[in-house]
């Protein structure tokens, strides 16, 4: 099932600051929730969201059981290279997600 | 004693004015009608207008999966009868609910989808709510985004719009009342801090925040109806059906909206 929408700018200048906005199918189970017969809902939420932009680090965020459900992050970078960014998210129970979006840099 | 006088004649006038305020059940005119998007603040309006920050578009594309994806004992998918949505279902979400021949009653979009699978894919009816189902009714509804409202022109529909009608004017619950009393009559103001709105169902289904997921007009209308304190109808119930009818009949000519965002 598709899971994430990601909006990166397909063509940039070099040195120009672009914006990065990434969407994430999640529920985003807090793990304070308890069911009508009092057990606890157990906690099920994305840990960190990683970047990657041709190999290079260059954001990373850490998500906690407050973040509303399918997680939207928004960041900005410069634009230096033509090429790739890796998204990765990571989270509970094994949840692993990746997506990626090329860029062309003039 | 007559300074107590002029306190009952006061509450007695503001009775009266309240009372009244309350009868005039006055249907808004074509010109004022406007969409829940209006009513909403310019981040939440953003989070529509840009497919990749509307969450409600991770339903649609897998609504989009689903419609290619086989399903019960015929192993068929959507998409080996209807091709491709993009032009078969075009503007099909405009005119729902529709009168169903074999049932002689108006279906709306998530029961047709149903009927299909039950009718023809001969596959298990799809929960209502269930993650399936609000994708494929917003996959099918996308398809229309843009278009004009058309529903109820059946004549067919005529008595269940009219039931529909009577629903939502009929005060019930324990605040006894009517849809009407406020989103007739006071969706100009706020309940609570939150805008009334004039409960056009023009983007369902939507993601509402409060929700943190996309939800059907019956789930919608199944708050409201708790709201007032009244009895809820069970998903899928004639009633509920009739009332959808009459909201989408009342909209006829807004544009569907779907996935729409709401608070």
């Amino acid at each position: 099932m598709a899971s994430a929408l990601i909006n990166v700018p397909a063509h940039a200048k070099r040195g120009d600051i672009i914006e990065i906005k990434t969407l994430m199918s999640h529920i985003m189970e807090t793990g304070y929730r308890h069911t009508a017969a009092g057990e606890v809902v157990p906690r099920n939420i994305i840990t960190s969201l990683t970047c990657r932009y041709n190999g290079a680090e260059i954001f990373r965020a850490d998500l906690f059981p407050a973040i509303a459900a399918n997680p939207f992050i928004t960041f900005f970078t410069v634009a230096t290279e033509s090429g790739k960014f890796d998204f990765e998210w990571i989270g509970d129970r094994g949840f692993t997600e990746t997506a990626s979006a090329s860029i062309t840099v003039e | 004693m007559r300074s107590a006088r002029t306190i009952a004649v006061a509450v007695l006038l503001l009775a009266a004015d309240i009372a009244t305020s309350l009868l005039s059940a006055n249907e808004i005119p074509q010109g004022e009608r406007r969409s829940g998007y209006s009513f909403m603040s310019p981040d939440t309006q953003a989070m529509q207008n840009d497919d990749t920050a509307n969450p409600g578009m991770l339903w649609v594309l897998d609504g989009e999966a689903l419609w290619k994806s086989k399903a019960g004992a015929t192993d068929k998918a959507c998409v080996d009868c209807h091709q491709d949505a993009r032009a078969s279902m075009k503007g099909v979400a405009a005119r729902y609910p529709a009168f169903d021949e074999t049932l002689g009653r108006p279906v709306d979009l998530e029961q047709r989808i149903n009927l299909c699978r039950a009718r023809h894919q001969e596959a298990t009816p799809l929960r209502y709510e269930s993650r399936d189902l609000l994708a494929l009714t917003a996959f099918v509804a996308q398809q229309s985004r843009g278009m004009a409202i058309e529903a109820g022109t059946d004549p067919r529909l005529e008595p269940f719009v009219a039931r529909g009608h009577e629903l939502f004017m009929q005060r019930q619950g324990q605040l006894n009342l009517g849809c009407t009393n406020c989103h007739d009559d006071n969706w100009d103001k706020h309940l609570a801090g939150s805008a009334i709105t004039q409960a056009q169902p023009t983007g369902y289904p939507l993601y509402r925040l409060e929700w943190q997921s996309l939800g059907s007009l019956q789930r919608r209308l199944r708050a409201c109806i708790g709201g007032i304190r009244a009895q809820t109808y069970d998903y899928g119930a004639p009633e509920l059906v009739e009332l959808e009818l009459y909201l989408m009949s009342r909209a006829r000519g807004m544009s569907i909206e779907t996935p729409a965002v709401r608070p």
